[in-house]
């Protein structure tokens, strides 16, 4: 708090001591010569304070925030507040004077539009309109009770003579202060429920009042206001009526401000594909006018705002770029979280100005019962009205909450203020009460709000991840309400609901979204592509993490342990390494070496995904290069999308695996790209005939492994970078298959009749022909059969990987005259009798290595993996089926 | 209150309907009226064309799910007591009925495992007690509609399927599908407030 208050404090002494010099050396002496040095503190001074201020409360929110005790006991509200009495002290103790005030035009005009824009903007649409008739209930009817109550009830104690007779005031400033005092406050309980973390319903009632009773209290403020100033005697029985008119003026003039301007911008962003830099800037401008517009036309601004930001969002997120959403998300958390720091310390600091205030305990500690008695009482009587109306009834635990949480705050404040005390004597009791009442609500209140909430075990929110069965089935659940209030012919809530949808569906979006953005517009999209996402970052986390620690033990690798996918392979090497020596076994016995570089070699990929594409950089002030952010995004989840499909059934294997299957096809692509990159997509290529039957063999084991289909695959080609030949992989998936399966159940049903089986639990062999394939069809290239087989060989004579290309070049060129030395290593693999004695490691070690991936789940899959197998065989052989995208026909037909 | 209990008298086999569903006499009087209202002929039961007359049901895309839902078993006609059980899905849970429920009574309409039946039913379209990769496909299809393309679509499915796909079978069953909602408020989520 001292550090905080340090800048605070020389602020006065710097005017105070740089003042004079400047005024005396200007006026009566010549200019002096150029001044190396000057103090120009005056030209400064007004953005320099508004900068420091700010400044001021961000370093008290460090400070607050440094530790985590007090914040999770102590609201950071309280916390501000206090430390703006602090400051206010201090500044009247140096200055002599109060200074720096919370001033009604700087808070209504600067400090509230970012609060409320965030709170629109963010607010959780479906859950607000769900509620919208009890939040509008308590808003209206909710605010006007308590306004009316409240004065009504000081009136009385005034009359009842327990308010000191200093105190003049009538009937109509006891209304007036009541309506100012009555009103619950957004940035008071935003404040407090965001720490607090009560359940959705809940929270979106209370908030959702504050925001719409804005409406009423300024109603109510300008019309006591006026009568007030025109003397009750002037009142006649039309200015009421105008009264009650005026509150539907203002806040559907309001609402209809707020949506023009939504509108406006939701159309504007639409057409910025060009100037992507802007689009935040058009958020918060439109937001800004809206508000301002309103203001001018004394309609409900905090209304306007918070349709606008609620109105504007959906279509506003769809047009704009990834980029400019962060960017949007950010400023406005920034703006706001600001703003509503500064209000409280400023509040904090105008509460020390006693000249403002007068004190007077009736009226004070008055105001405090009555404000909670009767928000408690009219919430009581409204939730009563409400329920029978209500699926979900509101039970009392709600509505303690509900009574509890309606706290006071700095609109209040700023309203009391703007009083005029020539028209209201009284004004300075008021100031007085406002301050008490709001500190009350404020601390006291927040301080307590959490663990009441704990202690009546108020229903929390909970988060869980959104699961796209989820968004489906609400989605269903919708339409079949919607259908059902149909059928039982009554037009309800789901009844419009659905109208609305379709209307924006049809009309509205088509207009205000651009077509790209139209065409991917859907929620479950939405989910889908999310999870995509967020699987890829962890996926990307992950691999690097597994990339660094792995990469590190490599150059020892005799001694590598540690990582949970390298004892797999570290168990597999030591029962095959040993016989590794000879350059042409290397193939049939498959060290383990082999696999983990082709692990090694796979983390790679992912872990190098993201440098690669980093290199892109551009310097325009009006672009920002998207391509390298929404192009990462994109492969990223492209990449994931595969990845996902294919690892989501297997959580029970380790991570190395359910990694290392995707990247089985990709790198196998790869190498076609690298080697013969005349083929666009995977299934163009131009076969040979002859060779298409081992061509679908091979491919059917690859689909058979990868049990999904992938309907991304071409999108995918895009990426050739690395290009890493290392399938070994796969056999490590393969061995740990068969090996698993042999030992829990032995019976030759694993053993596969057809050759295709054979070669599946050899994926070497199965590695070779696909490139044979390419041998044959394309005999003019280099042949990949040399890459892959030159690559295991110079990976298991040198000890590093460091250098794959360099070993690979060499290779190329040397190895395909003879291609049969890729037949080879087949031969013996072509005994599918008995495949165990290249499996050949103790049960135990095999059981080991397993316990790590895939363990008896395993089995059903294999099991049903046969049929399904054969099935795609056979329509794979017809050659009619052959297309390009033969891998999801596939997996359709399986399925299907 | 005499003249509504007279009025129900109007409805045939009104008191084993109640016992059966749940309904208020009121509901049930309002939900006959509109049976009355949606039975064009007078002929005392309802056809399929009967509730696709219903506007707004045309563009829903689950409408004629819905629809089907009415008629059980290929049947072509349902009557009051049956249109009355089929909207009995939809009467919101009380808590009270749930923890003085008789055990040996049968499950209510509208516990949360007849609305979650209700709505697998409609996913299930052959009837088969799962729902296949085709037929998930076929929901996301009428859900997501045509902005995505077809692969997406499918990717989409692989994806929810998977996920709510325990056993690994391909398809979801029952208690996948209602393991996959247990953490939404089906109670509250498939209930319209009107049917008490």
């Amino acid at each position: 708090m001292l550090r905080a208050a340090l800048p605070l404090l020389a602020l006065p002494l710097v005017g105070a001591a740089e003042e004079p010099p400047q005024k005396s050396g200007s006026p009566g002496e010549p200019p002096p010569g150029l001044a190396l040095f000057r103090w120009q503190w005056h030209e400064v001074e007004a953005p320099y304070l508004v900068a420091l201020w700010i400044l001021v409360a961000s370093l008290a929110k460090i400070v607050f925030h440094l530790s985590r005790k007090v914040t999770s006991l102590v609201p950071e509200s309280c916390l501000l507040i206090l430390l703006g009495l602090v400051l206010g002290g201090i500044v009247l103790a140096v200055a002599k004077k109060a200074e720096y005030q919370l001033e009604p035009g700087t808070f209504f005009l600067f400090l509230l539009p970012p609060i409320v824009l965030d709170s629109g903007y963010f607010m959780p649409s479906r859950l607000f309109f769900d509620n919208l008739g009890a939040i509008l209930t308590y808003a209206v009817v909710g605010t006007l009770w308590n306004a009316f109550t409240t004065g009504a009830a000081l009136w009385g104690l005034q009359q009842a003579g327990l308010v000191a007779p200093r105190v003049q005031a009538g009937f109509l400033d006891f209304l007036l202060f009541g309506s100012l005092i009555s009103a619950v406050d957004p940035v008071a309980v935003l404040a407090v429920f965001e720490e607090v973390h009560v359940n959705e319903t809940l929270f979106i009632i209370v908030f959702g009042e504050s925001l719409l009773n804005d409406a009423v209290t300024v109603v109510l403020y300008k019309v006591c206001n006026s009568f007030v100033e025109m003397g009750s005697a002037n009142v006649q029985a039309t200015d009421y009526l105008k009264g009650v008119a005026s509150l539907f003026v203002v806040s559907l003039g309001g609402a209809a401000v707020g949506l023009v301007f939504a509108f406006l911008l939701a159309l504007t962003t639409r057409f910025t594909k060009r100037v992507r830099i802007i689009e935040p800037l058009l958020v918060f401008l439109l937001a800004y006018a809206a508000y301002l517009t309103a203001e001018m036309a004394s309609l409900s601004a905090i209304l306007a705002v918070t349709m606008c930001g609620l109105g504007c969002k959906k279509y506003v997120e769809a047009n704009i770029s990834h980029k400019s959403r962060t960017a949007v998300k950010y400023t406005m958390k920034t703006l706001a979280s600001c703003a509503e720091t500064v209000i409280f310390m400023l509040l904090g600091i105008s509460a020390v100005d006693s000249s403002k205030w007068a004190w007077d305990s009736g009226l004070v500690l008055g105001t405090l019962v009555f404000i909670l008695f009767f928000r408690a009482l009219g919430v009581v009587l409204q939730t009563w009205v409400l329920n029978q109306f209500r699926l979900v009834p509101l039970d009392k635990i709600d509505q303690v909450v509900m009574s509890y949480g309606g706290l006071r705050g700095a609109v209040a404040f700023a309203l009391v203020i703007l009083l005029d005390r020539t028209k209201v004597p009284a004004k300075d009791y008021f100031v007085a009460t406002t301050i008490v009442v709001v500190f009350f609500t404020v601390i006291v209140q927040g301080l307590t709000i959490k663990p009441l909430v704990k202690w009546l075990k108020v229903k929390r929110s909970e988060h869980h991840k959104p699961t796209l069965n989820q968004e489906l089935h609400e989605h269903t659940f919708d339409h079949i309400l919607a259908a059902v209030e149909d059928v039982v012919g009554h037009h309800g809530y789901h009844y419009w609901r659905d109208r609305w949808e379709q209307f924006d569906k049809k009309y509205l979006s088509q207009l205000l979204m651009r077509r790209s953005a139209y065409r991917i517009r859907d929620q479950i999209w939405d989910v889908y592509y999310r999870l995509n996402i967020r699987d890829a970052i962890s996926f990307v986390d992950q691999g690097g993490h597994v990339l660094s620690s792995a990469g590190l033990t490599l150059p020892s690798m005799p001694s590598r342990n540690s990582v949970a996918e390298t004892s797999v392979t570290n168990l597999l090497r030591e029962s095959g390494s040993g016989a590794c020596l000879d350059l042409q076994v290397i193939d049939t016995v498959r060290s383990g070496r082999d696999r983990e570089d082709a692990v090694m070699h796979h983390l790679l990929c992912g872990g190098l995904y993201k440098p690669r594409r980093r290199y892109k950089a551009s310097c325009s002030r009006h672009y920002i290069s998207e391509d390298a952010q929404e192009r990462q995004d994109k492969e990223i989840f492209q990449q994931n999308m595969k990845r996902r499909l294919e690892s989501f059934k297997s959580t029970k294997h380790n991570i190395c695996f359910t990694k290392s299957k995707p990247r089985l096809r990709k790198t196998g692509r790869r190498k076609k790209d690298g080697v013969a990159n005349a083929e666009a997509t995977n299934g163009k290529p131009p076969r040979d005939l002859g060779f298409q039957d081992t061509a679908a063999v091979i491919l059917t084991v690859e689909s058979d492994k990868e049990e999904e289909s992938d309907s991304s695959e071409t999108e995918k080609e895009d990426d050739e970078g690395i290009i890493f030949v290392a399938r070994a992989t796969s056999e490590v998936l393969q061995e740990g298959k068969v090996s698993g399966s042999l030992e829990v159940c032995p019976s030759p049903r694993i053993i596969p009749p057809s050759p295709t089986c054979a070669e599946k639990e050899l994926p070497w062999k199965s590695g070779h022909g696909d490139l044979a394939v390419y041998v044959s069809s394309e005999t003019t290239k280099i042949v990949p059969v040399d890459m892959q087989t030159g690559w295991n060989q110079s990976i298991s004579s040198l000890e590093s990987l460091a250098s794959p290309p360099c070993t690979q070049a060499p290779t190329l060129t040397r190895l395909p005259p003879h291609p049969l030395g890729a037949e080879e290593p087949q031969a013996p693999l072509h005994l599918p009798s008995d495949p165990r004695p290249s499996f050949a490691f103790p049960p135990s070690l095999a059981k080991a290595g397993r316990s790590h991936s895939e363990s008896s789940a395993d089995i059903p899959q294999q099991q049903e993996l046969q049929p399904l197998m054969g099935h795609k065989n056979r329509t794979h052989l017809s050659p009619g089926t052959a297309n390009s995208h033969w891998c999801i026909p596939f997996n359709r037909g399986g399925r299907l | 209150m005499g003249s509504l209990s007279s009025r129900a008298a109007v409805i045939p086999d009104v008191d084993s309907i109640r016992r059966e569903t749940g309904f208020s006499q009121a509901c049930l009087l309002h939900l006959h009226h509109r049976f009355q209202a949606l039975d064009r002929d007078k002929k005392g039961y309802l056809s399929r064309m009967d509730l696709q007359q219903i506007g707004a049901l045309a563009v829903n895309p689950l409408g004629d799910r819905i629809i089907d839902s009415f008629f059980p078993d290929r049947s072509q006609r349902v009557d009051f007591s049956g249109f009355v059980r089929v909207l009995a899905h939809f009467r919101p849970t009380e808590e009270e009925d749930s923890e003085i429920r008789d055990p040996k009574k049968p499950e209510p309409l509208n516990s949360r495992m007849n609305k979650l039946r209700f709505a697998f039913q409609l996913y299930d379209l052959d009837g088969d007690g799962k729902i296949s990769w085709q037929e998930m496909l076929q929901v996301l299809w009428l859900m997501v509609g045509v902005q995505v393309t077809e692969e997406q679509l499918e990717s989409i499915t692989d994806r929810t399927l998977q996920e709510a796909d325990e056993d690994e079978d391909g398809a979801v069953s029952f208690l996948e599908f209602a393991k996959s909602l247990e953490k939404m408020n089906v109670e509250q989520k498939m209930s319209i407030r009107i049917l008490k």
